[in-house]
């Protein structure tokens, strides 16, 4: 069985705040959201019969559903990894509907961003935690150590991180929501303070507050709605950690995740026409358009040079909304935005300084948790109809 | 540049069933890990099931205490002071995540000799290996 | 059997935005609840969108206070004293999760009638309905 053709998106929405005060609650900015995707889709919440969830979701996924009112639901999944949780959860939703589980599933991302870089505990009995926490690991230092072992690796240089941030910056500039507009050079990049060695402020996604909301539909209802057909083709997902001590950080789950989801599209990296791709950190994107199969592996810090991420400029339009490096990244998870901007993209309802000509297939790819220790992987590509 | 070391001072961590020789180890100047008998392969973080080959026949052994630096970043900005987290390869093979002491932290670099040396934290029965260069 | 009302202490729960009107209505002597204006019905527990319809056209209003028991337990276990859990109807037609109070808990019925009678908790600033025979 395959997802391909089974399943597409007939809504999004991505709120506009990227700072929320205090009259607001997570449970209502939810709502808000769902609201938001349901409304862009011409559907009614008494349409919806799948709910998904990730961890932000206050109170678990049922207090959710009865905060909601949903009384329609027959499937429901809370996928947890992270940042790239949404990705997990629209390649399930496809599943279900595949399966014949449900037909419209609503999923969001609702979350206040959490500022600061400091050793948190996360909980009780997590086995790797004794051996990990005295260390004081923390995310940008997790994925800092993987920047190190990169360069040292392959000789990647702090320029080549910075043009992630300068392309993304590209985009953000025609993004009347996005957080950071001002288009910034390699020199500010690398004149930013070190946060954590090679990575500086620069290197490190906005912090905002915020979230967004996707609706899956099954095919018969995506040819009920008005908006320009988006269909899922592939999905793949796959979890990478530390290995029982066998511990690689120059390489992310997208090694395992692309080749599933492109096998299941039937196409190539060559025929993906524009990218979203997970940027918490600079390093991030260098290592996952390497095991995506945009460049060979070690060669992402050479691809990216001369604005190759760049609309309208370079082999591979990544993050036209100004990603996470300038546009949003709500509550520390950036997936949603990711799902969003590659819809845009292939409805053809990006901003014109930065849409994609002729974007049949696009992919969005996730990466939850950290480089350093554990991650969650989710590559999803999808085609216009 | 230079980054001084500093000492930080350690919270002891809430322990699992199953973990108390690593830490007691070290507060007895041993670097403990964990060996399989059935696969004759070391892992590390320790647990009470081969992460290899899932069997139960593992046991404590001491490593030597020598490995090299895999990667490390200083962390400037998450602290009241800056530390050096890495993680090292040990001679039997495996990494883990530990700090890179007693050294000037700019001059840390991939690929380079340590040797393990512990630090108390606020649980006398708990302490913790850290690197230093050899 | 007898069970006796004991009062118990309340500690203030952590409201979420948009919760305060229903507990400093308490606290002011007022059942306060969400009604809808386009969807012209009540709902409970209170949310700035209408579970109903999803309108944001949602207004607080003060109830009767009176309704009937839909169901309950008395909880022998649960706490350092016996209370009593309950859904009660209101006149309005929501039922809403409570407490009933200042009576031999062995004598509730459901269908029983019951009036609003308010708690404070620690938090002068938040009071709790609970419900009393009428």
């Amino acid at each position: 069985m395959t997802i391909k053709g089974k399943a597409y998106i007939g809504g999004i929405f991505e709120h506009p705040a990227r700072k929320l005060g205090d009259d607001i609650s997570q449970a209502e900015l939810h709502a808000v959201c769902l609201k938001g995707a349901l409304d862009d889709a011409g559907l009614s919440f008494k349409d919806v019969d799948g709910f998904y969830g990730a961890g932000d979701c206050p109170g678990g996924i049922l207090s959710m559903i009865d905060y909601l009112n949903l009384t329609n639901i027959k499937h429901i999944d809370k996928s947890y990894t992270g940042g790239s949780s949404y990705l997990y959860l629209v390649a399930h939703a496809a599943e279900a509907i595949a399966a014949g589980k449900c037909s419209v599933v609503i999923l969001s991302l609702a979350d206040f961003g959490r500022r600061g870089t400091v050793v948190r505990d996360r909980g009780e009995g997590i086995p790797d935690q004794p051996f990990e926490q005295p260390f004081g690991p923390v995310t940008v230092n997790l994925y800092a150590m993987a920047a190190m072992r990169h360069m040292y690796q392959y000789g990647t240089t702090s320029e080549q991180l910075a043009q992630v941030k300068v392309a993304a910056s590209h985009h953000a500039q025609w993004n009347p929501n996005a957080f950071l507009k001002k288009v910034v050079t390699t020199e500010d990049v690398l004149n930013s303070p070190l946060v954590a060695d090679p990575l500086h402020r620069m290197d490190c996604c906005v912090v905002t507050d915020g979230g967004g909301a996707v609706v899956v539909v099954s095919p018969e209802v995506a040819r009920s709605l008005k908006k320009p057909l988006v269909k899922l083709i592939g999905a793949g997902e796959s979890p990478k950690d530390q290995m029982g001590g066998h511990v690689d950080l120059t390489y992310t789950g997208a090694v395992r995740s692309g080749p599933i989801a492109f096998a299941e599209a039937g196409v190539k990296p060559s025929d993906i026409k524009y990218a979203s791709i997970y940027d918490s950190f600079t390093i991030t994107v260098i290592e996952t358009i390497e095991d995506l199969g945009f460049c060979k592996k070690g060669e992402g810090g050479k691809f990216v040079m001369d604005g190759n991420l760049i609309s309208g400029v370079g082999k591979l339009p990544f993050n036209t909304d100004g990603g996470g490096m300038c546009n949003n990244h709500p509550g520390n998870k950036g997936g949603i935005t990711k799902i969003i901007e590659a819809v845009r993209q292939l409805r053809g309802e990006a901003h014109p300084k930065v849409q994609v000509k002729n974007c049949d297939v696009a992919l969005a790819h996730g990466t939850g948790g950290s480089l350093g220790t554990r991650h969650g992987s989710a590559t999803l590509i999808m085609e216009r109809e | 540049m230079a980054t001084p070391y500093q000492a930080r001072t350690l919270k002891a961590p809430s322990l699992n069933e199953g973990d108390a020789p690593f830490f007691e180890g070290a507060v007895a100047g041993k670097l403990m890990i964990k060996y399989c008998n059935d696969c004759k392969q070391y892992h590390h973080y320790p647990r009470p099931m081969c992460p290899f080959c899932w069997s139960t026949k593992t046991e404590w052994k001491q490593a030597k205490g020598t490995g090299v630096v895999y990667s490390f970043s200083i962390s400037r900005a998450s602290g009241p002071i800056p530390y050096a987290i890495a993680y090292v390869t040990l001679d039997e093979g495996v990494s883990m995540m530990t700090n890179i002491v007693e050294t000037d932290l700019d001059s840390i670099k991939i690929g380079q000799k340590v040797t393990v040396t512990f630090h108390p934290t606020d649980d006398p029965k708990i302490a913790i290996p850290m690197f230093k260069p050899a």
